[in-house]
């Protein structure tokens, strides 16, 4: 059980060992040093664990997923370096990838920053934006009656869909593509918080001002908190569109972002560098979206209890 | 031991307040919850409203509050006029309403927090938390008390703002039989050493002979209050002796001739 991780890695290698006849010897070296530091790894691992109760906790919960994908790799090197099942150059094998990977780490890691900056600025901007005029919105029955249909009609418009007019307004390409993104997360912030601002149990509202509370403490210490369940949904949704409309954003006006990479690494066809490309985004979006989870489960922790978790 | 009232307990008049609301069905024409309806309190008097279910106990009970404004009448504390609601008139529901997303101390300084006083008086909290019992559980979330537990905590709370009346819409209603009389026997401790002004609607007529100094029984729709009984019976009382068993009868008695089907009461 716990040799899962050493076994499975070896097999993959030895998968590829018995393929790589034909792939270039750099390519197999530095795929080599990789399972040669998963080998190591996961041997210490293996014996620590033998003596650390917390550590065989967290491994047992993680042996299966990793031994997994560890042999996942070996199906791809399979389907792509040994049969030959997908066109090349589109779909490069596992080691050409990590080469790819590797002799690019320079402008990927570039890319990935330039990335980062782009999307929290937009993504900041419009959760701002989105909880000011949610809370409004959900607030003051006047601001729903002019604010709410201009959210309905406009909110739905992707916000890919602004970036011819985008390109024209805003004075740089990194400007207009930070603009979108807020635009993206601005539309779910907004709905969700607004509807949870004006669903708040009348019953709260009732008791706090039977305990003296003025507008400001109704609405910043009882509507808001009682709205923090959505307005979290609104955010996860505001994360998502914002990846979609950064990567869109990026291939199109900006020159420079992983979304840029992509399109330029196609260009040159070369298809490692994509599948490099995709394999920081799927870590870069999937460590963002942790982390909102994070600070979900420490904000929200009076729920735990009362939903599923 | 909290401080004694620190506001002097007040005296609470109701004058000829009458109440309607849109029908439900049918948005224009509107529906009387109370009609012409008129009690006195006296400052530190335990006053239970009892009668049938609709018949304007919680209608009455939030224009005290001041969260509704009567169509005409007039609702006194003291010699102030009520026209908003006011940390001065504490309130307790039956759902306990505690916010879920404080803790049981922050629930219980939220009124300090909403007047701005919570500086001066945070001594007092753990005061309160000790008056009421639960100073092990300050700082557990709300969802993991107990119904009498959360009523306790409602009560703490309303009680830390030293309310010159405390209104109780029918606290201790969706509490179990032993819950409710130890809770009963909790809220006359805390009346007794505070001697705040409380009227307490209830369901329960044990739970109002039991408590209070006077009974008022009303009417259905639209709300009257019919009659109004003094409870003479010394304190603490027996809720099984000869004297206790006829008042019951007699209420009973008279809440059948007032209109309300004895089916609706526990």
């Amino acid at each position: 059980m716990q040799l899962a991780v050493p076994v499975a890695a070896l097999v993959t290698f030895g998968i590829h060992l018995l393929l790589s006849k034909k792939a270039p010897p750099l390519e197999t070296h530095s795929y080599m040093l990789l399972f040669w530091e998963i080998l190591a790894v996961s041997i210490v691992l293996a014996i620590a664990q033998s003596f650390w109760t917390a550590l065989r906790r967290k491994m047992r919960h993680l042996w299966p997923i990793f031994t997994a994908g560890i042999l996942l790799i070996g199906v791809w090197d399979v389907i792509t370096l040994g049969f030959h099942l997908l066109p090349l150059p589109y779909f490069p094998g596992p080691a050409a990838v990590l080469r790819s990977l590797i002799s690019d780490r320079a402008l990927l890691l570039d890319s990935t920053w330039h990335s980062l900056v782009l999307l929290l600025s937009g993504y900041t901007l419009g959760v701002v934006v989105g909880l000011v005029s949610g809370v409004c919105i959900g607030w003051s029955s006047s601001v729903r009656y002019w604010g709410m249909p201009l959210l309905k009609v406009v909110g739905p418009i992707p916000a890919t869909a602004w970036i011819p007019l985008a390109m024209v307004v805003a004075p740089s390409a990194i400007v207009s593509a930070a603009g979108l993104v807020a635009l993206a997360v601005w539309f779910p912030v907004t709905m969700l918080t607004a509807s949870g601002i004006s669903n708040t149990r009348a019953s709260y509202l009732d008791v706090a001002r039977t305990l003296g509370a003025g507008r400001a403490y109704l609405i910043f210490r009882v509507a808001i908190p009682a709205a923090v369940p959505n307005i979290f949904i609104g955010l996860f949704m505001g994360l998502g569109a914002s990846f979609l409309t950064l990567v869109v954003a990026e291939s199109i006006g900006v020159k420079s972002g992983l979304g840029w990479y992509v399109s330029w690494a196609q260009g040159w066809a070369e298809y490692g560098k994509v599948f490099a490309a995709l394999i920081i985004m799927a870590g870069f979006f999937s460590t963002l979206m942790t982390l909102l989870f994070k600070v979900r489960d420490r904000v929200l922790v009076w729920q735990k209890g009362i939903i599923k978790w | 031991m909290v401080a004694l009232a620190e506001s002097e307990p007040s005296s609470l008049r109701v004058q000829q307040v009458s109440k309607s609301f849109p029908a439900p069905d049918d948005p224009l024409t509107r529906r009387q919850a109370l009609n012409n309806i008129s009690l006195s309190i006296a400052p530190g008097e335990l006053v239970s409203l009892v009668g049938p279910s609709g018949c304007g106990k919680s209608t009455l009970l939030r224009l005290i509050a001041g969260l509704d404004l009567p169509d005409s009448g007039e609702l006194l504390v003291g010699s102030d006029q009520i026209n908003e609601p006011s940390a001065a008139r504490g309130l307790v529901f039956q759902d306990p309403n505690l916010f879920p997303w404080l803790t049981v101390r922050r629930n219980i300084e939220a009124g300090l927090v909403a007047r701005g006083v919570l500086r001066e008086k945070r001594n007092e909290v753990d005061d309160f938390m000790r008056l009421v019992g639960l100073e092990a559980f300050a700082d557990a979330y709300p969802h993991h008390l107990s119904g009498g537990m959360a009523q306790r905590v409602a009560l703490a709370r309303a009680l830390i703002n030293h309310p010159k009346v405390l209104l109780l819409d029918e606290p201790l209603g969706a509490l179990d039989a032993f819950t409710r009389m130890r809770m009963q026997d909790e809220v006359l401790r805390l009346w007794e050493n505070r001697r705040t002004t409380m009227l307490l609607v209830t369901h329960d007529i044990d739970e109002a002979i039991y408590m209070s100094d006077r009974i008022m029984i009303m009417t259905q729709r639209p709300g009257r209050i019919d009659r109004t009984i003094t409870n003479a019976l010394a304190r603490p009382r027996d809720r099984s002796s000869s004297e206790f068993l006829r008042l019951r009868a007699d209420i009973l008695e008279l809440l059948h001739f007032a209109g309300g089907s004895i089916s609706s009461f526990e």
